[in-house]
C-alpha cells in the first residue's frame, strides 16, 4: 500500500475482555517529525505505544510501516526502538556493554562496536570514560542518556519514548527535553513520544496528539491546539484557560456568561458555543477603556509566578476567571475589589455545539 | 550514647554467639582432630599420624567419593534443565496456581525422605504397583528399573527437587520484565534473551539452588540404599559404616574431613562468584 506517511495506522482497536482500550484510531506519522501523544492516564495513549512497538497484538486494523504491514510482526523484528519509562537499562552490564548491546545481537565486530558505542556517548554529550562505568554508577539523567545512546545504536526507523522523563526532578526535566529535542534536529529520526505532559508536549513536538477514552480528540501542530482546540477537553487539558458559554439569539447580540459585546462571527443565530480566551489575553479595563467584550467582577485573589501574576477573578455571574499579566502590567486593584475585565475578539477562539 | 548502646548489644549478643561457635566448631574440631589419629583408637589423646588419610587411596574409598559426586553433579544438572521452566512459571506466569504449587512442595517435605523411597520401591519393583499390574493385566512382565545407578540419580534428582525449585524460582523472580522486554525490542531472539538477559541476572538463585543440591545430593545416603540397593556405595555410607559397623573413628574422621574440604571450597568458590544480598532481598 503506498502512502507518504511513515507510519500508518488504520482502524486501530484493542479490547481488553470487554473493556476497550481504543477505538479504532487512525494515524499518520510522517518521516522525521517528532510527534507527541498526549493524554491523561487511561486515555490509552500506553496501551498505544505497546502496540506500536510490538509488545501487544491489536484486536482489529492494521499498521503500517512505509508500505509493510507490521501488526503481525514480533517485537524484535521490528525496526522500531523505545525509550522506557523506566529505561530497562541491563543492570549487569557496563555503559558500554548496555550500549552495544544492539550491535552485538547482530554480530557488529568488537572493534566497531566500541567505536559506535564511543560515538554515541559524545553524540549524547557523556564523558568517554563512562563505557565502562557501572550502571548503577550513574545519576537518573546520565541513564536517561545511556537508554537514548543504547536505543540510537539499534539504529530505528521510528524511535518511541514512553514517558521517559516523568520521574526526573523538574529542572532536569527541562534540560531533558532540551536535549531530546536538540537531539532529534541532529539525528534527522523519527520520534514518537508518549506522556501526561502538556509542557513537555510542547517544548517538543511537531505536531501533537490529544487522546481521550480510547480516541484521538485532536490532531495538530503545538500552536493550532493551543489557540484554535476542538472542545473543551482539549482546550482545558492545555494549560490554563477561560471558558464562556454563549449564545446568541440574531446572530448579533451575545447573551450568557455575564459578557457584553457582539456575538462572534462563527457563532450562527439560535446557537451557542464555548468562547475561550487564554489568561494572558485579559487585561484589567479602566473606566472608558476599550475592548470587543467585557465582563464585571471582584478579584478574588493573587499569585506570583516568578515573572507572570496570576489572578483570580469571580465574575458576576459566579464563574472564576485567571488572568495573567507580565510583572509590570500589574493592577493597582484592591483584592476584593470591583474589576472590569476585557479582551479582543481576535484572541478568542469560538468552540461550536460544546 | 551511642557507642554505649553498641557495646551493650553486642555485650548481650556475646552469649549466644558463644552457643553458636561452639555448636559449629567444637564437633569440626573434633572430627579434624581424630582424623590425624592412628587406625581404630577411640581417644584424640594419641600421637598424630596420616594413615587415615592413605587407607583413603589405598582401599578405594576415593571410588565411593567420585560416585557421590558424580551423582551428585547429574541430579544437579538434570534439576537445573527440569526445574527452570517450573521456577520460570511460579516467578513469571503462574500468578495464584503458584501458592499452590508451592504448597504441594513443601507438603511432599513433610513425609520423611525413607517412607517417600520406600514408596518409589514399591512403586517400581518387580511385582509392585506398576509391574504387577502391568503383568496381571498383560501377563507379560518387565524388569524392574531398581537396584542401578539411573534409579538412584533419579531418587537424588526426586528428593532434592524443592531445593532447586525455590532458588531458582526467587531467582528468576529478580529478572526484570522490561529488561527482558526492552532486549526483545532492540531484536534478541528467545534464545538470546534467555542468555544475555535470564541467566546472568537470575544467576544468584541458579547457584543457591545448584549449591544447595548438590551438597545434600553428595551427602545422600538413603537413594542409594533404599533405591539403589547398593548398586554403588557413597562416601556417606562408608563414613557411617566407618564409624559404626567398622568402629574405626580415625577413618571416618579422615573421610568426612575429605567430603567437608572438597564441598566447602565449592561453596565458598560458589557463594564468592555471586551477590547473595540480592537473593535475601537486601537492598545493595
Amino acid at each position: 500500500m503506498a502512502s507518504d506517511a511513515l507510519l500508518r495506522l488504520q482502524g486501530v482497536v484493542k479490547q481488553f475482555g470487554h473493556f476497550t482500550a481504543l477505538h479504532g484510531v487512525d494515524l499518520d506519522i510522517h518521516e522525521g517529525e517528532f510527534f507527541t501523544i498526549v493524554g491523561p492516564s487511561g486515555s490509552g495513549k500506553s496501551t498505544m505505544i505497546r502496540l506500536l512497538v510490538g509488545m501487544d497484538e491489536l484486536t482489529h486494523g492494521a499498521i503500517w510501516l512505509r508500505d509493510k504491514r507490521i501488526d503481525e510482526t514480533p517485537a524484535n523484528e521490528r525496526p522500531t526502538c523505545m525509550v522506557f519509562q523506566s529505561l530497562a537499562l541491563f543492570p549487569h552490564m557496563s555503559v558500554g556493554q548496555n550500549i552495544e548491546f544492539p550491535l552485538k545481537l547482530r554480530n557488529v565486530p568488537a572493534a566497531d562496536r566500541k567505536s559506535r558505542a564511543l560515538e554515541l556517548l559524545d553524540l549524547l554529550r557523556l564523558p568517554q570514560s563512562y563505557y565502562s562505568k557501572r550502571i548503577s554508577q550513574c545519576s537518573g539523567g546520565e541513564k536517561q542518556r545511556v537508554a537514548l545512546a543504547r536505543a540510537l545504536a539499534f539504529d530505528p526507523e521510528i524511535l518511541f519514548f514512553d514517558e521517559p522523563l516523568s520521574a526526573l526532578d523538574y529542572r532536569l526535566r527541562k534540560t531533558l527535553e532540551k536535549e531530546l529535542k536538540d537531539l532529534h534536529h541532529r539525528t534527522g529520526k523519527t520520534f514518537v513520544y508518549i506522556t501526561h505532559s502538556l509542557e513537555e508536549a510542547m517544548v517538543m513536538s511537531d505536531r501533537i496528539a490529544i487522546m481521550k477514552d480510547g480516541r484521538f480528540e485532536q490532531i495538530a501542530v503545538a500552536d493550532e491546539i493551543y489557540s484554535r482546540p476542538v472542545s473543551r477537553f482539549v482546550a482545558e487539558f492545555m494549560g490554563e484557560v477561560n471558558l464562556f458559554e454563549v449564545s446568541t439569539e440574531d446572530g448579533s447580540t451575545l447573551s450568557g456568561a455575564g459578557l457584553t459585546g457582539n456575538a462572534p462571527s462563527g457563532l450562527a443565530a439560535g446557537s451557542k458555543g464555548l468562547l475561550m480566551v487564554r489568561p494572558e489575553y485579559i487585561r484589567f479595563v479602566a473606566d472608558g477603556g476599550t475592548a470587543d467584550y467585557t465582563v464585571k467582577g471582584r478579584l478574588l485573589e493573587e499569585y506570583a509566578l516568578g515573572s507572570r501574576i496570576q489572578y483570580e477573578i469571580e465574575t458576576t455571574e459566579g464563574q472564576t476567571l485567571t488572568v495573567e499579566k507580565l510583572r509590570e502590567d500589574r493592577t493597582t486593584s484592591a483584592l476584593g475589589g470591583e474589576v472590569t475585565l476585557g479582551f479582543d475578539e481576535a484572541n478568542t477562539h469560538l468552540i461550536e455545539g460544546d | 550514647m551511642q557507642r554505649l548502646n553498641q557495646k551493650l548489644g553486642f555485650l548481650s549478643a556475646l552469649p549466644m554467639l558463644a552457643v553458636f561457635a561452639i555448636a559449629l566448631f567444637a564437633p569440626l574440631i573434633v572430627v579434624a582432630l581424630f582424623s590425624i589419629m592412628p587406625p581404630k583408637v577411640f581417644s584424640i589423646a594419641n600421637t598424630p599420624d596420616f594413615s587415615a588419610y592413605s587407607v583413603f587411596f589405598s582401599q578405594g574409598y576415593y571410588k565411593s567419593l567420585l560416585w557421590s559426586l558424580g551423582m551428585a553433579l547429574a541430579a544437579t544438572v538434570i534439576l537445573l534443565v527440569i526445574c527452570w521452566p517450573l521456577a520460570y512459571g511460579m516467578a513469571k506466569v503462574f500468578k495464584s496456581f503458584t501458592l499452590f504449587l508451592t504448597l504441594a512442595v513443601v507438603m511432599s517435605l513433610f513425609v520423611s525422605e525413607n517412607i517417600r523411597l520406600f514408596g518409589w520401591v514399591l512403586t517400581l519393583m518387580k511385582g509392585g504397583l506398576i509391574e504387577g499390574h502391568f503383568r496381571a493385566w498383560t501377563s507379560v512382565g518387565f524388569d524392574s528399573p531398581l537396584y542401578g545407578v539411573g534409579i538412584i540419580v533419579f531418587g537424588l534428582v526426586y528428593v532434592y527437587l524443592p531445593f532447586m525449585l525455590f532458588p531458582l524460582a526467587q531467582g528468576i523472580a529478580m529478572v526484570p520484565d522490561d529488561a527482558r522486554q526492552a532486549a526483545a525490542d532492540l531484536g534478541a531472539t528467545r534464545w538470546q534473551i534467555f542468555r544475555q538477559i535470564d541467566v546472568p541476572l537470575a544467576a544468584p538463585g541458579i547457584m543457591v539452588g545448584c549449591l544447595l543440591s548438590f551438597v545434600l545430593a553428595a551427602g545422600a545416603v538413603a537413594e542409594a540404599k533404599i533405591l539403589g540397593g547398593q548398586a554403588v556405595i557413597t562416601i556417606a555410607d562408608d563414613i557411617e559404616t566407618a564409624f559404626t559397623f567398622g568402629q574405626d573413628w580415625p577413618l571416618g574422621s579422615a573421610l568426612s574431613m575429605t567430603l567437608i574440604g572438597i564441598i566447602g571450597a565449592l561453596a565458598l568458590f560458589g557463594i564468592s562468584r555471586v551477590d547473595l544480598d540480592q537473593v535475601m532481598g537486601r537492598k545493595r
